[in-house]
């Protein structure tokens, strides 16, 4: 089974370097996309079986690349194949997305290679059971979304964004490296098994953790490494936008569950509160720089660092729970991650999609530039309707389940013993509902700016209708996630053995539960039942519709919009994307952001226009890169007389460097 | 037999949030009136505007597509679905399963959604207007909301909401103080979500100050009348959930003999009437609140239901 998985995935990078001959081609990006959709495809059926059939087991294969003593391991178990689902339909819908959409694209040989080869490394990742694989597959991965990344290279802003993402994705690798180094200590066993046979010391656990959440944490954007993913994400073709936030963010969370969950040894009580702590912030530091960003592909860039936030509050209640030995309660808390980073895979790709869409139809990704688009944009409107009400975590979509998962997780906590805990829980608590508000409030104003009102521009109101292979792609990811929130109790039996597999324990049994209800805690009663919702829901609007226009009125006319009697004041008078937010701005921006409106009146008598100017702050750039930035370029300008050496003082250098490192081994044995 | 009785409760009860909903806000507006010393509307009005509306055609604007034209619907049925899981005279829902208060406070939101981006569709200022402050209180109340959520379930052991009221009914409910932070950040959030003064004047027009009568400037004939009725309904929902869970006294317990729901019925509408006096009062003695004083207000909610959530973390009997 595993040798079948392989094998998919080297044709996957052949199929790269096919794109590379091909390029030339009119067809290269039909059979490239087709290819990847029917590899992807395969990989994902096959790991849908094994998730499902796999249970505790799993199956190894080791191939002799990589390090000669080494090799490299591959290994599936079953929390490898949830993600390598996870990756896989991502992929899947991409593929088919860029059937169509890669047409528009410019520089077509730009992205074909790229592609392909970015797709296999991510689930490369998934399956190295080794860190000289793994590490080798997530550069592979890196270096792949940055080649994408730069995809359309000459806008300065995207260079820009790809050297800072280069730079960071390093920092990150450099951290798993150093934590993997952690791991095998001084034998240099770099196999996973070895490492977790190994029980490290409880120092070098949380050195390992600190590593992990700097290594993987800047992959996934956790708040303070994510200043890259706003600007990074966006910048890629936005079927890669869709598959760097959807998928390449789930294999980071996949490397911190994987490391610390299980190479790590038994976790201290206060690792929960870090994570805890760090998803809190992140939850609300990305909504609210969501809310106020006007550029709808870097608006959804701010909200993966959002809902990442959640998957690691997530996480961290998990383990806050495994390291006190509350099973149970683990298990809900890593359902309700997992269960959230397969939901955000599903919407949000299906809005970077909907986002690629609108972008090709109209050009334009400002929000003060869109508008009206439900009129001309019939059949994308509907299912974007949908992932903004899955991701506003509103029932009965996806996004409402994990989220309720994750608040019973919450009520359990005060069980757990440390001071520590159970401050940080109902403070965490707050921010993740201070986020789930926030985030329905920056998508009222998401869909309402880009899809509802009148054009703001003339380029929206040309807009015309998508091409059927991306409306595929859309309505499938749109109805899974319509269809994972009215049965969220079969996706939490599908992710009972991945959970099993990262904390020992699962929720019980849901799919048996009459009129398929889901009851994750059976002492505390709290039910959710996602179909029921759903049919009430559509049952009382439909009869009350049907009854009203049957025995009141059905007579309507259109003309022009009342406006409180102020007739038409033109387009411009509409809310803006920096109008609408302006009270939120005002309520949250003023201490965290430094968020300031300005106005500027002409004296009386002048002819000058009044002006209001906004300012704000990025506080975790201000405060902590730029004096970073600023110290790496003053060092450099004091070392900058070390180029001018003569090559005598070259060579003893080298001889210093030489001797240090023989005396650091003489006292390390 | 056990089933038909139970769903014939559990539509009866749905029905009788129906028809009293538009009851309460006429009662309401009525003592109003009465306490600024005018004669105020006849109780019965609300009934009539909405007969009146239902007849009438509807002007839509220009611009208005299909999501302004079915929002009024699903606005009702979210609203209604949420209410018909609050307890009114009796807790044995039969449907209470589907869903816990996060999910009531889901529904809601839904509501409001939808109400939002109803009120962005007409492409005019004041729909943004409304929309756009909507959103802001929205932010602070319903996480406040969701605090409150989470300190009674952590008091009664589960988030359903027919077994908190069973549990505060019940003699192991006792005095708390997490549960008087709780009531007073819920009534806070139950005046902001229902557009009430200090928050908003449910009885204004044309005022810069506006949020729910903005939103819904461009709806008229049976598209307003759905959405006053949810409006009704909401304020109705807000007033049984504070009452089955802080004044729960002779609230019908599972498998209750018909005596014992007639019980429930009258004191579920001496508990509204005493309900409606209370906000009628409070709202002739308020006065409204600038926009931007708001968030202090919703602030001081949702830093109590933490303070509240904080205390039963620290122990369970606070």
């Amino acid at each position: 089974m595993i040798a079948a998985l392989l094998a998919l995935i080297a044709s996957l990078l052949v199929l790269g370097l096919a794109a590379i001959a091909a390029r030339r081609s009119p067809l290269a990006t039909k059979l490239v996309y087709g290819g990847a959709l029917a590899l992807t495809l395969a990989l994902l059926a096959l790991a849908a079986v094994m998730l499902a059939s796999l249970g505790q087991g799993a199956r190894e294969a080791a191939l002799p690349l990589g390090l000669p003593w080494l090799g490299a391991h591959f290994r599936l178990d079953a929390l490898a194949a949830f993600f390598l689902v996870v990756i896989d339909l991502a992929a899947a819908a991409a593929s088919l997305y860029a059937i169509g959409y890669g047409a528009h694209e410019p520089e077509p040989q730009r992205v074909l290679p790229f592609f392909p080869v970015f797709l296999a490394a991510m689930n490369l990742v998934v399956l190295a059971a080794d860190a000289y694989s793994f590490l080798f597959a997530w550069e592979l991965m890196s270096l792949a979304s940055w080649a994408l990344v730069l995809a359309q290279h000459r806008e300065a802003e995207n260079v820009a964004a790809g050297t800072l993402y280069l730079l960071m994705a390093s920092f990150g690798t450099l951290a798993l490296l150093l934590g993997f180094g952690f791991l095998a200590g001084a034998g240099g066993d770099y196999s996973f098994a070895a490492m977790a046979a190994r029980r490290p010391a409880p120092w070098v656990g949380a050195l390992v953790l600190a590593l992990a959440l700097l290594g993987a944490g800047s992959k996934a954007g956790l708040v303070p490494l994510h200043v890259w993913l706003p600007r990074a994400h966006p910048a890629a073709p936005s079927h890669v936008s869709a598959l760097m936030s959807g998928a390449m963010t789930k294999v980071a969370v996949y490397a911190f569950i994987r490391i610390v969950f299980q190479l790590a040894g038994p976790p201290a009580w206060w690792w929960g509160l870090v994570v805890l702590a760090l998803g809190g912030v992140s939850v609300v530091l990305g909504v609210l720089q969501a809310l106020m960003e006007t550029d709808i592909k870097r608006l959804l860039a701010y909200s993966t660092i959002e809902n990442i936030g959640l998957i690691f509050a997530s996480l961290g209640l998990a383990l806050a729970f495994r390291a006190d030995a509350m099973g149970a309660a683990a298990a809900l808390a890593m359902t309700a991650a997992l269960f959230h980073a397969f939901n955000h895979m599903l919407f949000k790709s299906t809005l970077f999609f909907g986002a690629g869409a609108v972008l090709t139809a109209t050009g334009a990704r400002e929000l003060d530039r869109l508008g009206g688009l439900i009129h001309r944009m019939r059949s994308l409107a509907v299912p974007m309707l949908g992932a903004c009400l899955a991701i506003a975590a509103l029932p009965p979509f996806n996004g409402f389940a994990s989220e309720w998962l994750t608040f019973q997780a919450i009520l359990l906590s005060p069980d757990l013993p440390q001071w520590g805990l159970k401050l940080a829980v109902p403070a965490t608590g707050t921010l993740l509902a201070l986020g789930a508000a926030l985030a329905a409030a920056c998508f009222v104003r998401f869909y309402g700016l880009a899809f509802l009102g009148r054009p703001r521009s003339p380029a929206a109101s040309a807009a015309v209708e998508t091409d059927r292979a991306s409306l595929a792609a859309i309505w499938g990811l749109a109805a899974l996630c319509l269809l994972a929130g009215l049965f969220p109790g079969a996706v939490i039996d599908a992710i009972a053995p991945a959970v099993q597999a990262s904390v020992a324990a699962r929720m019980p049994l849901q799919t048996g539960l009459p009129w398929l209800t889901i009851i994750p805690v059976a002492a505390s009663r709290s039910s959710y039942n996602g179909i029921l919702i759903f049919l009430f829901i559509t049952a009382s609007a439909l009869t009350v519709a049907a009854a009203v226009h049957r025995f009141a009125s059905r007579a309507a006319r259109r003309y022009r919009a009342w406006d409180c009697g102020f007739g038409d004041v033109g387009i411009g008078a509409q809310y803006s994307a920096a109008s609408f937010a302006q009270p939120i701005r005002r309520a949250f921006g003023t201490a965290i952001f430094r968020a300031s409106d300005v106005v500027e009146m002409p004296p009386p008598g002048s002819t000058a226009p009044a002006r209001i100017r906004h300012s704000r702050i990025d506080p975790v750039w201000d405060g902590l890169y730029a004096p970073l930035v600023g110290f790496v370029w003053r060092l450099a300008d004091r070392l900058n007389f070390l180029q001018f050496l003569s090559i005598r003082r070259f060579m003893s250098f080298v001889f210093l460097a030489l001797v240090f490192l023989l005396l650091v081994l003489a006292v390390w044995h | 037999m056990a089933l038909i009785r139970a769903i014939a409760i559990q539509g009866l009860e749905m029905l009788l949030v129906l028809a009293l909903a538009p009851l309460l806000t006429g009662y309401v507006r009525k003592l109003k009136a009465r306490l600024q010393r005018r004669a105020g509307p006849p109780l019965l009005q609300p009934y009539r505007d909405l007969r009146r509306l239902l007849g009438k055609e509807v002007v839509l604007a220009d611009n208005a597509s299909w999501l302004f034209r079915s929002a009024p619907y699903l606005i009702f049925a979210t609203t209604w679905v949420a209410a018909a899981l609050v307890p009114t005279f009796g807790a044995g829902l039969m449907f209470s399963w589907s869903g816990d208060l996060i999910v009531i406070t889901a529904l809601l939101g839904s509501a409001r959604f939808f109400l939002a981006l109803a009120g962005l569709d007409a492409g005019t200022s004041f729909g943004g207007i409304g929309a756009s402050r909507e959103v802001m209180i929205a932010s602070l109340g319903e996480p406040a909301l969701i605090m409150i959520v989470f300190t009674l379930a952590l008091v009664a052991g589960s988030s359903q909401l027919s077994h908190v009221a069973l549990f505060m009914l019940s003699a192991a409910a006792g005095l708390r103080v997490s549960l008087a932070l709780a009531l007073f950040a819920l009534v806070i959030v139950a005046l902001a979500e229902n557009s009430r003064i200090p928050v908003d004047n449910p009885a204004t027009h044309l005022e810069l100050t506006m949020v729910h009568e903005a939103m819904v400037l461009e709806y008229s004939g049976r598209h307003l009348a759905m959405i006053e009725l949810a409006g009704f309904v909401q304020l109705l929902l807000y007033v049984s959930l504070i009452a089955c869970v802080f004044a729960p006294f002779l609230l019908a317990p599972v498998q209750a003999g018909a005596a014992a729901y007639a019980l429930g019925i009258a004191a579920y509408v001496a508990k509204l009437a005493v309900a409606g006096a209370l906000l009628a009062a409070f709202e002739t003695a308020t006065a409204k609140m600038r926009v931007f004083r708001l968030p202090n207000l919703l602030g001081a909610a949702l830093m109590l239901g933490l303070l509240a959530t904080l205390l039963l973390f620290v122990s369970r009997t606070l």
